[in-house]
């Protein structure tokens, strides 16, 4: 018998309520009111009173109304048939909710995550007579272009001996394929799906590992310079209009990994539709497939209710988790992480806890790298690894980096892409800083390799600064000249035209390929007898490159375009920087 | 039901308490005090502690008044009875029409479902050069006007709702100067456009807990409506006033500010209503074009800064014109490759020139010599600023593309322009 109790109070969406039993903390009960059953969520207990969050706008509550308990933690439903699935912080499906609610979101109905009718084949990789352990795979299901592992559920206490296993055939997830003893005596029947709670990280695995792969994301800016590692973290923080979700929506389409995770968490509707409408027409280059097929979207929007936005970054992380089980890579892109913490905040406030920095709660950084340590990669029992990677936008106030969410994230990921308003006015993208960011990863490229261009960079940024004092006139050729360079590395390299198919993804070959003729260009001692001759001279080369940044990897256009820029380069090379015959021999 | 209690307990600010069983959340009540009856809005329940927003303001109001609970919660009547009419931010009447009662519908509906939106498609005209040619609007759209005070955005937006091609306009004034209402309602009846708007209008005179209600008065009105197909506008003044009365509300409800004294739901509670915003697919559409002051005239303002974050572009009024500069339709893209095929390279190719104007007018202040290319410049940037940027122009798109080529052809060579030779050809006119 499960415990039941009766509102007493209500603020907001925060329900006060009196209960008769034992509450769990963060278990799930559901307030009845007007005929409808609206979930929620215990996030304080003191007495006999638990303060629950309402997950719905609380319109019509009233005092007296009865709560149901769960005696279950806000928990997710985990088995084939989650890619592809669109659904709001709790992983109700939206479009299933559409078809029966209309156009718009009715309060209290909650779907089943998984479909019930589907069928899949089941294929049995356990014997009858094997000791199976929780997260132990005992069988496979192909799920797009992925085999999906049906394990022993992660929450099951004691070890399983299979007395019983379905054989070869096709199966719903409610069927029972896999039948054991317990070691105490129990009965165990096992189904293709079971339940897991979003708050607690699932760690079925042998040993964490240090990331060290990189997570290629083709945006050359991200791979080069600032690389993200398999099972890494990195957070894009940047004022409004400055790119954030063009970046993450172009890297959920690019990058390589096998499963992406997009958590659209209180940000705008408009932009989940544009992913919504386009991904099941894109092919996935990798599997040939289309590329909702390996993709999952939590949407949950600003104006959805804010108790569930604070859900929503854990139901992605947890889907997650789960795939990173089965020994896959893993993508998850938070957008945004702030309004997350704000949904933090408002609960914070509602609680009446003292208030730490601009009022969000004195538990925000913890809160923030407890997530962020979600990510990983790691060694599983099988022997396999898996990995989960996570993405998060911030959206700092006023642009301003110096505020609470931004501070806590940068103390814990271990990449920085903060976006400027100036590069993003000036019509750059991506709009990553190429001085103010980091990273702790190491990429594609050596580092003293990189390390040279971001020197000629900086080197080129102050010349800048100095010209715009003392004039051009004032500016030695030699000056003048690696200011030029330094513009030169931006405009082709750094930037990268989004709406050019060949440009907009670029791979870690013809990465490495292209930064190496970009390093003998940038070591060269240019014979060039006045600026304006430099500026000519650059200004032509610029437009090559762009040209050849646009064809064809390997395709003729592409071979000879090289052949011509690196044609036009040694015709004026008389020299090359000592400070990078190192990095010179080293390209041979 | 509807019992009658008489003994408030306490009173704080707008907010009153009384001991009353079975109410609920949201509920609204009848207050009968000296000066009047006023309704209020249940805010909080603890136990039988009942918490009301009183609408009129609790100033004036006595111990011992009588609250009546209505068992319901705030609603509007939706009517085509509506159109023409002018209410205040209760949904009472202003003019001297009757009260509307039928039909009641509730307001602060729930959001629309993410998976049935669609990418918009239609681009709503003006007649404004500035808005249709460089940064055109689209159905659907959530926009805001950062301005400061001083700045001419109530006759931008009345201007836009005489010329805006859509079915229905509604108005919601918040904190709106008396003045300031007259214009509108007197601007719309001249125009001819009142026959399609309702307004909405809570004046700064009024109880500051009313202006609260407007947004959502306003948009579930309008959301009815795009139900049954209509193209509907929504023009909201001033969205600073709307965020300032949350900000006194929480304040003395004694809620813990979050920055510059507004509550830390500012960004949630504004984004509940710009998401309002939609294109309804086999029906109609809400698009929401919204006043936001700018205090001091800094964008990174709570109010200017969380809008941003929420609303796909803004809309700059500076000096009496819409700013190209840092003015952006995030949806332009959607439709502006439909419209003429020089749309597009004219209005990135006329900005740019533009952007040279300025450049050139900076070396002319400062006493640098002026070349041929700066002389012209000069003339060009006269003309654009006149013929483009005056917010009494009013023209379709297509007639502003063809003044566009016309300035182009007054200054400039054909080369000189950076347009594209095909364009030229086809767009330069013969004779200037």
């Amino acid at each position: 018998m499960n415990t039941s109790g009766t509102v007493i109070g209500i603020n907001g969406n925060m329900v006060s309520v009196r209960v008769d039993g034992n509450v769990i903390m963060n278990e799930v009960g559901y307030v009845l009111t007007g005929g409808k059953r609206l979930k929620s969520e215990v996030i304080r207990i003191r007495g006999d009173v638990a303060q629950m969050q309402v997950f719905e706008i609380t319109k019509g509550v009233g005092i007296g109304d009865s709560v149901e308990f769960s005696g279950e933690m806000l928990a997710v439903e985990l088995g084939p048939g989650l890619l592809g699935q669109v659904y709001d912080g709790l992983q109700n499906p939206l479009p299933e909710l559409a078809e029966q609610a209309g156009f718009f979101l009715e309060r209290g109905v909650y779907l089943d995550a998984l479909d019930r009718e589907n069928r899949w084949e089941f294929t049995p990789v356990a014997a009858v007579g094997d000791v199976l352990e929780p997260g132990d795979c005992f069988g496979t299901v192909p799920e797009g272009p992925f085999t999906h592992k049906i394990m022993v559920p992660f929450a099951h206490r004691e070890a399983v001996t299979v007395t019983k296993i379905a054989g070869q055939g096709s199966y719903g997830i409610d069927e029972v394929v896999l039948e054991g003893n317990t070691p105490r005596g129990g009965q165990v029947q096992l189904t293709m799906r079971f339940e897991w709670p979003v708050k607690r990280p699932i760690s079925l695995f042998d040993e964490r590992l240090k990331p060290t792969e990189p997570m290629v994301s083709k945006v050359r800016l991200m791979d080069t310079f600032f690389p993200v590692a398999k099972g890494g973290t990195y957070c894009i923080p940047g004022p409004f209009g400055a790119g954030k979700t063009v970046l993450q929506q172009i890297t959920s389409r690019h990058a390589e990994v096998d499963v992406v995770i997009i958590a659209a968490c209180g940000e705008r509707a408009g932009e989940v539709v544009e992913t919504l409408k386009e991904f099941p027409e894109l092919m996935d280059p990798k599997t040939g497939r289309s590329l909702m097929e390996r993709t999952i979207i939590i949407c949950n929007t600003s104006s959805m209710p804010v108790a569930s936005r604070e859900a929503s970054v854990y139901t992605a992380v947890t889907l997650g988790e789960y795939y990173r089980q089965m020994g896959l890579d893993v993508l998850l892109l938070a957008d945004s992480t702030s309004r997350w913490a704000q949904a933090m905040r408002e609960m914070s406030g509602r609680l009446e806890e003292i208030p730490g920095e601009e009022a969000f709660p004195a538990y925000l950084e913890s809160s923030i790298a407890a997530f962020y340590e979600r990510a990983g990669i790691v060694r599983l029992k099988s022997g396999e690894t898996g990995s989960v990677t996570i993405g998060g936008t911030v959206s700092p106030a006023g642009g301003n980096f110096e505020e609470p969410v931004t501070q806590a994230t940068l103390k814990v990921v271990g990449a920085f892409h903060g976006l400027s308003r100036e590069r993003s006015d000036a019509r750059k993208y991506p709009a990553i800083h190429p001085t103010d960011s980091w990273s702790k990863y190491s990429g594609i490229m050596p580092p003293h390799h990189v390390d040279y261009a971001h020197g000629i960079l900086s080197r080129s940024g102050e010349i800048d600064a100095m010209m715009k004092v003392v004039g051009e006139e004032g500016t030695s050729l030699k000056d003048y000249l690696v200011y030029q360079k330094g513009e030169f590395l931006d405009a082709v390299y750094f930037q990268q035209n989004s709406f050019d198919p060949v440009d907009a993804a670029v791979t870690p070959d013809r990465q490495i390929s292209v930064f190496a003729l970009i390093l003998h260009i940038l070591a060269a001692e240019l014979d060039l007898a006045d600026k304006d001759e430099a500026r000519r001279w650059f200004y032509q080369l610029r437009q090559k490159f762009l040209d050849y940044n646009g064809a064809e990897w390997h395709s003729d256009d592409f071979n000879r375009l090289e052949k011509e820029i690196r044609e036009m380069v040694l015709s004026k090379t008389v020299g090359s920087d000592p400070a990078a015959a190192s990095i010179l021999e080293e390209l041979k | 039901m509807n019992k009658v209690y008489s003994k408030i307990e306490s009173i704080a600010g707008n907010v009153i308490t009384v001991k009353a069983d079975g109410v609920r959340y949201g509920d609204l009540a009848q207050i009968s005090a000296s000066f009047g009856t006023s309704l209020a809005e249940v805010i909080k329940l603890d136990e039988d502690i009942v918490s009301l927003q009183v609408f009129a303001g609790a100033r004036g109001v006595s111990t011992g008044d009588e609250v009546r609970f209505l068992g319901k919660s705030m609603q509007v009547a939706f009517s085509e009875d509506l159109m023409g009419r002018v209410f205040n931010g209760s949904g009472e009447p202003r003019d001297k029409g009757p009260a509307l009662k039928d039909n009641m519908i509730p307001i602060g509906g729930p959001s629309f479902n993410p998976a049935r939106r669609i990418i918009p498609r239609n681009m709503v005209r003006t007649g404004i050069p500035m808005i249709d040619l460089f940064n055109t609007l689209v159905e659907s759209q959530k926009l805001p006007i950062f301005s400061i005070s001083g700045e001419p955005y109530n006759e931008l937006l009345a201007r836009i709702a005489l010329q805006a091609e859509v079915d229905l306009i509604i108005l919601g004034g918040m904190g709106l100067k008396h003045d300031d209402y007259l214009y509108f309602r007197d601007t719309l009846e001249e125009g001819g456009a009142l026959g399609r708007s309702i307004l909405f209008i809570h004046t700064a005179a009024d109880p500051v807990v009313e202006g609260l209600m407007v947004p959502d008065i306003s948009l579930a009105v309008a959301e009815k409506f795009a139900l049954e197909g209509k193209k509907v506008l929504v023009l909201l003044t001033d969205m600073t006033n709307f965020a300032d009365a949350m900000k006194e509300i929480a304040i003395t409800q004694e809620q813990v500010p979050s920055n510059r004294g507004y509550p830390g739901d500012l960004y949630s509670q504004l984004a509940s209503r710009y998401e309002k915003a939609v294109d309804i697919e086999g029906a109609g559409s809400i698009t929401v074009l919204a006043v936001t002051t700018m205090p001091g005239d800094d964008v990174t303002h709570p109010v200017p800064d969380n809008t941003g974050y929420i609303t796909e572009g803004q809309y700059y009024l500076r000096g009496g014109r819409i700013e190209p500069f840092g003015s952006l339709s995030r949806l332009k893209q959607q439709v502006n490759d439909r419209t003429r095929e020089d749309h597009r390279p004219l209005m990135d190719g006329m900005i740019k020139i533009y952007s040279a104007y300025k450049d050139a007018l900076e070396k002319q202040s400062m006493g640098f010599q002026m070349t041929d290319w700066d002389l012209k410049l000069l003339k060009y940037g006269a003309l654009f600023e006149q013929e483009m940027m005056d917010l009494s122009v009013n023209v379709p798109l297509e007639k502003a593309l063809d003044n566009g080529w016309k300035i182009l052809a007054s200054c400039f060579e054909k080369e000189e322009t950076g347009l594209r030779s095909s364009l030229i050809e086809k767009f330069w006119p013969i004779e200037v």
